[in-house]
C-alpha cells in the first residue's frame, strides 16, 4: 500500500496540503514527492498560501469581540425586536385609526375641540413617542444610569425646574435603570426615567411642564403602549409600559404617591 | 434550556474572522456575525443538542453570506458612499493583487471555493464537516479544493484569475 511507486491521487495530495494523512500515508506520498519535484513544488506552494492565508487573518481573530456581538447583548436584542415588531403593527394601526379619526373629526368642529382640550393628551402623546423610541434601544436606552442616580436627578430636576425624585417601583418588579432629556414641547424640557423589570420590559415616566389644572388619572392605549398621564402643579407625568390597564393602574399610583412633593 | 452564551462566545472570534474573510469589510463582516448569532439564539430551544455547535453556527453564518449575496445581486449592489471608489483606483485595484496577498486573491475566487478554502485551510473543519457546512458530497469537496487551490495560484502568480472578473 505504501509503496513509493503508486502515484497518489489529487485527494491525497490535497490532503498532505492540510497536513491531514496518517503517518504510512504522509510517508508513502512525501517518498513520491521526492520523485516527482515539479508536482513536489506546487504542493509546497500550497501549503504555504495556506499558511500566508492564516497568518493574514490571525489579527482579526485576535481582536476583542466588540460588545454588539456578545450574546448577553444580543438576547436583549432579540427580545427587544420581538417587541418592536409587535409595536410597528400597532403603530401602523394607531396611524391608520388617527388618520381615520382626525378625517372624521375635521367634519365635526365640536368633537375636534373636545379632543384637543383634554389637557393630558399632549402628555401622554410625548410620552408615548419617547417610550417607543427608547423602550427598544438596546445600546443607549439612558442617557445617564441609574449608578449615577443623584447626578441623574439632580440634572433633571435643574432641567425640568422641578425637584424630581425616582418613585421606587421595586414592589412591581420594576427598578430604575437611568433617564435622559428630552425636547418637550413649547413649555421646555422633558424628562423621562427609565425602569425595567426582570424579563427586560420597560417602563417610563415621563415629565413635562404643563398648563392647565390638575387632572384625573387618564388612560391612553396607543398599540402597545399603555399610558396614565396627569396634570398637577403645573407639571404633567405619563407612565407608559406595555401593559394592561389593570396592571398599570396601581404602578401609576404608586409614582403619583412617589413624586408628590406632600409626602 | 442550557445558557447558549458560555457555548457560543469562545467561538465568536472565529466567527468574525470567517465572515470579514467573505466580506472585506470590518463593519459588513460584524453584521454577518450579528445576524448569525440573531438567528443562532431564536433558534436556540429547537437545535438538535448533539450536534456540533461550531459546524452549525458557521453554517448559518454561511448561508446568510450566500443569500444576502443573492438578494444583493438582485435588486444591484449598495456601495457606501465612501466606499465607492474613483473609476481608475478601482480597475488598479482590480487589477493587480500582491504576491503576498493571499487573502486579496481568496477574494477574487467564487463564493464557494473561498468558502471551501477557509473552512478548511483557516478554520480547521474536516473535509467531511466541510461538506456538511457547504452541504456537497465530500466527493465535490475534495475536488473543489483542488481546483480552488489551482486557481489561487494562478492569481497569485498571474495577478489575476482566468475567467474572473468582479463586476464593480
Amino acid at each position: 500500500m505504501s509503496s513509493p511507486d503508486i502515484t497518489p491521487g489529487e485527494e491525497e495530495l490535497q490532503a498532505w496540503v492540510d497536513d491531514r494523512l496518517d503517518p504510512s500515508r504522509r510517508t508513502a506520498v512525501e517518498a513520491w514527492l521526492a520523485a516527482h519535484p515539479a508536482e513536489r513544488e506546487r504542493l509546497l506552494l500550497e501549503r504555504r498560501q495556506r499558511a500566508a492565508l492564516r497568518a493574514q487573518l490571525q489579527a482579526k481573530f485576535d481582536e476583542p469581540v466588540p460588545a454588539r456581538l456578545r450574546v448577553a447583548t444580543l438576547q436583549a436584542g432579540v427580545r427587544a425586536r420581538r417587541l418592536r415588531r409587535v409595536g410597528a403593527v400597532a403603530a401602523a394601526l394607531a396611524l391608520f385609526l388617527v388618520g381615520a379619526g382626525a378625517g372624521w373629526l375635521a367634519h365635526d368642529p365640536r368633537l375636534a375641540t373636545v379632543a384637543a382640550a383634554a389637557p393630558t393628551a399632549p402628555i401622554a402623546q410625548g410620552a408615548t413617542a419617547a417610550w417607543r423610541t427608547f423602550v427598544v434601544e438596546v445600546a443607549h436606552p439612558v442617557e445617564v444610569g441609574a449608578a449615577q442616580e443623584g447626578h441623574l436627578l439632580q440634572w433633571l430636576s435643574k432641567r425640568l425646574g422641578r425637584p424630581l425624585k425616582a418613585p421606587d417601583l421595586q414592589p412591581f418588579g420594576y427598578r430604575l435603570i437611568g433617564g435622559r432629556l428630552l425636547p418637550g414641547s413649547a413649555d421646555g424640557a422633558a424628562a423621562q426615567l427609565m425602569y425595567e423589570d426582570e424579563a427586560g420590559r420597560r417602563l417610563t415616566l415621563y415629565v413635562q411642564a404643563a398648563r392647565g389644572t390638575e387632572t384625573a388619572f387618564r388612560f391612553q392605549r396607543d398599540g402597545d403602549a399603555a399610558t396614565f398621564a396627569w396634570i398637577d402643579q403645573g407639571f404633567g407625568f405619563a407612565v407608559t409600559a406595555s401593559a394592561s390597564r389593570e396592571e398599570l393602574l396601581p404602578i401609576a399610583e404608586a409614582v403619583y404617591r412617589g413624586l408628590s412633593p406632600r409626602t | 434550556m442550557t445558557d447558549p452564551g458560555p457555548l457560543i462566545e469562545p467561538l465568536i472570534p472565529a466567527l468574525r474572522r470567517y465572515a470579514y474573510a467573505l466580506r472585506r469589510d470590518h463593519a459588513a463582516a460584524d453584521d454577518l456575525v450579528q445576524d448569525t448569532l440573531e438567528r443562532a439564539l431564536s433558534r436556540w430551544s429547537t437545535r438538535r443538542q448533539e450536534g456540533d455547535l461550531r459546524a452549525w453556527l458557521f453554517t448559518i453564518l454561511r448561508n446568510l453570506h450566500v443569500g444576502s449575496h443573492r438578494a444583493a445581486a438582485r435588486r444591484g449592489v449598495a456601495v457606501a458612499f465612501d466606499e465607492a471608489d474613483l473609476p481608475g483606483v478601482a480597475a488598479a485595484q482590480d487589477a493587480a493583487v500582491e504576491a503576498n496577498d493571499v487573502l486579496g486573491a481568496v477574494g477574487q475566487l467564487p463564493e464557494d471555493q473561498k468558502s471551501l478554502l477557509l473552512l478548511v485551510g483557516v478554520e480547521d473543519f474536516s473535509y467531511d464537516e466541510a461538506a456538511r457546512i457547504l452541504d456537497v458530497p465530500l466527493g465535490t469537496v475534495m475536488s473543489r479544493l483542488s481546483r480552488a487551490r489551482r486557481a489561487l495560484r494562478s492569481i497569485l502568480e498571474g495577478g489575476r484569475a482566468p475567467l474572473l472578473r468582479r463586476v464593480k
